[in-house]
């Protein structure tokens, strides 16, 4: 496949606070984002179960992007925190597995940030684009590409 | 027409194997290919881990002798870090390693092999077995074989944290020493393990030597091999187990060679075939000759005859004069006669039983002083014991995290893969001829000729995992199969 | 031939410990022989293969089936025995979820082989390579393909039971060989289609007996590279031990003896991947939320993806490292 056409899939966890309304602000303010990303609103970003990557990456998407309030910021205290230590454990994991750890982003993005929120997707799907598609696990065993099986939530 | 005979699946041993022989057009046997089917990867696959993990990940390259691996991979892992175990680390390794080889050796001869011998070569197949055994020599026997077995891994679970897969070894020595108590019952046990192993010679006595037919079969040539022998030997050249260094005789039993464990790659190499996943390896200073016996073929076993063969004698009274008698009943050092491997067993059960006896005896063995810190940067070692069924190489590489970065391993049952496709040839060869019929004893004495060998394929295979039936084809010249033979 | 119920215990690509781990009940063996009829255990008995594709279909009542698929005759014996069989339990971690040879899925089977026919000791100056089918002077041979990853039993068949452990502790083997002579008198009644037996419901941390606080840790440590406490939890001393997410069962042997679990008895009841609970687990109990720190403790882990998936690659969301998949895709 072309690189140049290669249309990456990416799941986006959100936390309902601060990234969902930056993604939500960011669409009604008509800033436009790529849509090879998929949204899925979690309550927090303390909330993402690393289950969650691995099922979004073995599924056929190409790339993870988790995001959540600034550090300090999280309505649930400490638990973006936990979420920065899981990424980067995720990261390590993926490392030896043979996935290219960038695959997986880290956003800090409170509710007011719905530019930096679209620039940071727009940015992501060009690393991703970069990297090619990763046909992984569930995708690579059946031997065709499945559409992810996490139901998927879109700004309204 | 040549046949082609195939056994499929081998049975008891551990693991998996295929014999295919292929008969020339008369329906004598022109060649023999004995296969192993798979291969696992450990030598890839341990790669990138931490060193200190090879003890855990290791074991489970068979379950059998899981101590072996066990134990090798702790001493690898202590030449990588540099770091020599305090005194009673080693005593308890060595302690739990003999306790481990009374069961193992205890349930290769009245499991495994022995059933052809206490129940007869061409006895039913629903009874040559461990409960046909136990049918035979009377429930009393197999309850002592039953606690024979129980004890070692009693011990095997005390020092080793588990029955099977121990998993206190650390570089430097052990998580964890025993105490007082412990170091007791322990005795107990082993000076138990002592008369099991004069008993287990008796029954071996009794019923084998006691049967011509049986001598007449163990002295045939049918089950001879001149070739090399390799054993573990300590300073005063007795056999031992757990350390020392690797000894090797040559057929006329002169000393070829002995050296250090990181010595190794200078003596052995292993020699690839492309129908099996199992390599040969073979003395490299004598050089690969192909399926042969004699001075001038690389060709070594190692084994518990071996380890005889290749040993001054033994290093506990009651197992040196079952060694003596052993040389004086056969004729002499060394012992050709592949079938005498199963007497070459009991006596090292008896020694493992004193061994464990001797161990348990030390205060010493008790004392909280069972790990040394490791402090220099780790880079390459070497580590090896006497597995049950052939001395056990593993050889690390890592870098200064001791993540590895290079492993290899030379397998006990793999030493054995060029002599024991010989004994299958030459069993094959000596019992099939033209004209004659083949049937299922007949088949079951060419099995016989690699069980002497107690080979574990789960073992061997740690290349590929361990797959390993046995099937006897018959083809015909053209390579079409003619019969099918598979034993039962 | 009694009309006793059938009994059949069979290794696949296994390193035999499971079989030991049987031999290991000791006495109650016997129960096994007073209780069925053993009509197929390769390593302890002489029953041929054709004799079980003789078997009517359904005939064996138990079959433990240990060893993962690494091979086409695995998965043809896996297969055979599953139509001869009412109950096919997967028994112990290889069959279960890939064990220590489910690592080999991290890389491609072609390195693999390459790997294991160059080492410092080889010699094959001709690059010579197993081949599945060889012409000999005498005729052809063949050994079975290797196949791209290991797979579980599961994978390949149905599977009735999941019998955990590397091997499954004995006093487990012996309950459920209690349980199942039981079902036969008409005392018990079988668990439910699916069901882990065998094992317990909660996680090693519940068995162990060491000492915990809530406490969290600024470095992880190696086993070997200091002085333990005995008594006090092993990741509270900063020893990265897979207990919070291992099934119990084994009465939490390893930390029992000094040594940390490394997780043989799999994911914990309701843990659908199993590396992920772990690291869920281990990033819970790092003490800090600066990223350059915390990359610094994680460099305590030298071995992330060994660490939680050592016994589990096989079975997990994964299976495989991605050199694999795209093996397994050709
Ligand atoms: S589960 Fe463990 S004991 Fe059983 S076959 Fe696999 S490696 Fe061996
Ligand atoms: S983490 Fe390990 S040592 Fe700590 S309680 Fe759990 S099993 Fe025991
Ligand atoms: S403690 Fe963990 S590794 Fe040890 S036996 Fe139990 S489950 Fe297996
Ligand atoms: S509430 Fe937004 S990250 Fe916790």
């Amino acid at each position: 496949m072309n690189n140049e056409q290669f249309e990456p899939t990416i799941i986006g966890f959100t936390c309902n606070w601060c990234s969902y309304r930056a993604a939500d602000l960011a669409g009604t303010a008509r800033m436009k984002y790529p849509p090879n990303i998929r949204l899925i609103r979690l309550m927090c970003s303390g909330r993402l179960d690393p289950t969650f990557v691995f099922k979004a990456l073995t599924n056929g998407a190409d790339g993870v992007m988790i995001t959540g309030c600034h550090p300090g910021e999280c309505h649930y205290l400490e638990q973006n925190y936990k979420a920065l230590r899981r990424f980067h454990l995720i990261r390590r994991t993926l490392q030896g597995l043979g996935v290219e750890p960038n695959r997986v982003k880290l956003v800090w993005a409170s509710a007011a940030e719905g530019a930096k929120f679209t620039n940071e997707v727009k940015s992501f799907v060009e690393e991703i684009r970069a990297l090619g598609p990763l046909n992984w696990g569930g995708a690579g065993g059946n031997g065709h590409r499945v559409e992810t099986q996490i139901p998927e939530e879109v700004p309204a | 027409m040549t046949q082609r005979i195939t056994i499929d699946p081998i049975t008891r041993l551990e693991g998996h194997g295929k014999i295919e022989i292929f008969l020339t057009p008369e329906g004598d046997v022109a060649n023999t290919y004995f296969q192993i089917p798979e291969l696992r990867g450990f030598e890839r696959f341990c790669v990138g881990r931490p060193v200190e993990e090879m003890p855990l990940l290791t074991n489970r390259i068979c379950g059998v002798c899981p101590e072996a691996h066990h134990m090798a991979a702790a001493k690898a892992a202590d030449a990588v870090y540099h770091v020599n175990p305090p005194r009673t680390a080693k005593m308890l390794r060595e302690l739990l390693y003999s306790a481990f080889y009374v069961t193992d050796h205890a349930t290769h001869f009245y499991a495994l092999g022995g059933p052809d011998f206490v129940m007869g070569p061409d006895a039913p197949v629903a009874e040559r077995n461990i409960l046909g055994v136990i049918h035979k020599v009377g429930l009393e026997i197999g309850g002592k074989v039953i606690a024979a077995r129980k004890a070692g891994h009693t011990v095997v679970e005390i020092i080793g944290g588990r029955k099977v897969h121990p998993c206190t070894s650390i570089p430097g020595g052990m998580t964890k020493g025993i105490t007082e108590d412990q170091r007791k019952e322990i005795l107990e046990m082993g000076k138990w393990a002592v008369e099991f192993g004069q008993f287990s010679l008796k029954i071996f006595n009794d019923i084998v030597l006691g049967n011509k037919a049986y001598v007449d079969l163990i002295l045939g040539d049918i089950y001879t091999h001149r070739t090399y022998y390799m054993g573990t030997v300590d300073e005063n050249n007795h056999v031992n187990f757990y350390d020392g260094k690797v000894r090797v005789v040559d057929p006329d039993g002169k000393e070829f060679v002995k050296y250090s464990p990181n010595e190794y790659t200078q003596h052995i190499a292993e020699h690839v075939e492309p129908w099996t996943y199992l390599k040969f390896p073979y003395l490299k200073n004598v050089g690969w000759k192909g399926f042969t016996d004699g001075k001038d073929s690389g060709v070594y076993m190692a084994t518990p005859l071996s380890r005889l063969n290749a040993a001054d004698g033994m290093a506990t009274p009651l197992a040196q004069a079952e060694y003596e008698r052993f040389y004086g009943t056969l004729g002499g050092k060394p012992v050709h006669q592949r079938l005498a491997t199963h007497w070459a067993r009991l006596i090292e059960l008896l020694y493992a039983a004193e061994r464990w006896v001797e161990l348990a005896s030390d205060p010493e063995v008790a004392s909280p002083n069972f790990h040394t810190v490791p402090t220099a940067t780790p880079t390459e070692g070497v580590g090896i014991v006497e597995a049950p069924r052939g001395t056990l190489t593993h050889h690390y590489t890592t870098d200064e995290r001791g993540v590895l970065t290079k492993v290899n391993l030379i397998v006990g049952t793999t030493n054995n893969y060029a002599p024991i496709s010989m004994s299958i040839n030459k069993a094959a060869t000596s019992l099939i001829k033209k004209g004659t019929v083949v049937t299922e004893p007949m088949l079951n004495m060419v099995e016989m000729a690699f069980r002497a060998y107690d080979p574990c394929f789960g073992c061997a295979t740690h290349s590929l995992p361990g797959q390993m039936p046995l099937e006897i084809t018959i083809r015909n010249s053209d390579g079409e199969v003619m019969e099918m033979l598979k034993r039962g | 031939m009694s009309d006793k119920p059938k009994f059949a215990m069979y290794w696949a690509a296994s390193c035999g410990g499971c079989e030991i781990a049987v031999l290991n009940i000791h006495e109650k063996i016997l129960d096994v022989d007073a209780n069925f009829d053993v009509v197929f255990w390769p390593v302890a008995m002489d029953a041929k293969y054709k004799d079980v594709e003789a078997m009517e279909d359904g005939s064996i009542l138990l079959t433990l089936f240990n060893g993962g698929i690494r091979n086409d005759e695995n998965e043809h014996i896996a297969k055979l025995l599953r139509r001869k069989s009412k109950l096919l339990v997967a028994f112990g971690s290889c069959a279960n979820e890939g064990c220590i040879p489910g690592l080999a899925n991290l890389s491609p089977v072609g390195e693999i082989v390459t790997t294991a026919f160059n080492t410092v000791s080889t010699d094959n100056p001709n690059q010579i390579y197993p081949r599945t089918s060889f012409d000999t002077p005498e005729g052809e041979i063949h050994i079975p393909t290797l196949y791209p990853r290991l797979k579980t039993l599961d994978q390949v068949v149905d599977v009735d039971y999941y019998m955990p452990g590397c091997p499954p502790e004995s006093h487990q083997i012996a309950a459920v060989i209690d349980l199942v002579v039981q079902v036969l008198q008409g005392k018990a009644q079988l668990p439910p289609k699916g069901a882990v037996i065998g094992a317990g419901t909660s996680t090693v941390c519940d068995e162990c007996k060491r000492t915990r606080h809530v406490k969290t840790i600024t470095s992880f440590k190696r086993i070997f590279g200091q002085p333990i406490d005995p008594s006090l939890c092993l990741l509270e001393q900063g020893i990265p031990c897979n207990g919070i997410a291992t099934r119990d069962g084994c009465n939490a042997r390893c930390p029992s003896a000094g040594a940390q679990c490394i997780g043989c008895y799999g994911p914990a009841e309701g843990v659908v991947d199993y590396g992920a609970r772990l690291i869920t687990g281990f990033a819970s109990v790092i003490e800090s939320n600066d990223p350059d720190q915390i990359d610094r403790i994680l460099d305590g882990i030298p071995d992330p993806t060994g660490q939680f998936y050592r016994f589990n690659l096989a079975g997990s969301l994964m299976k495989a490292g991605v050199s694999a998949w795209k093996k397994e895709k050709v």
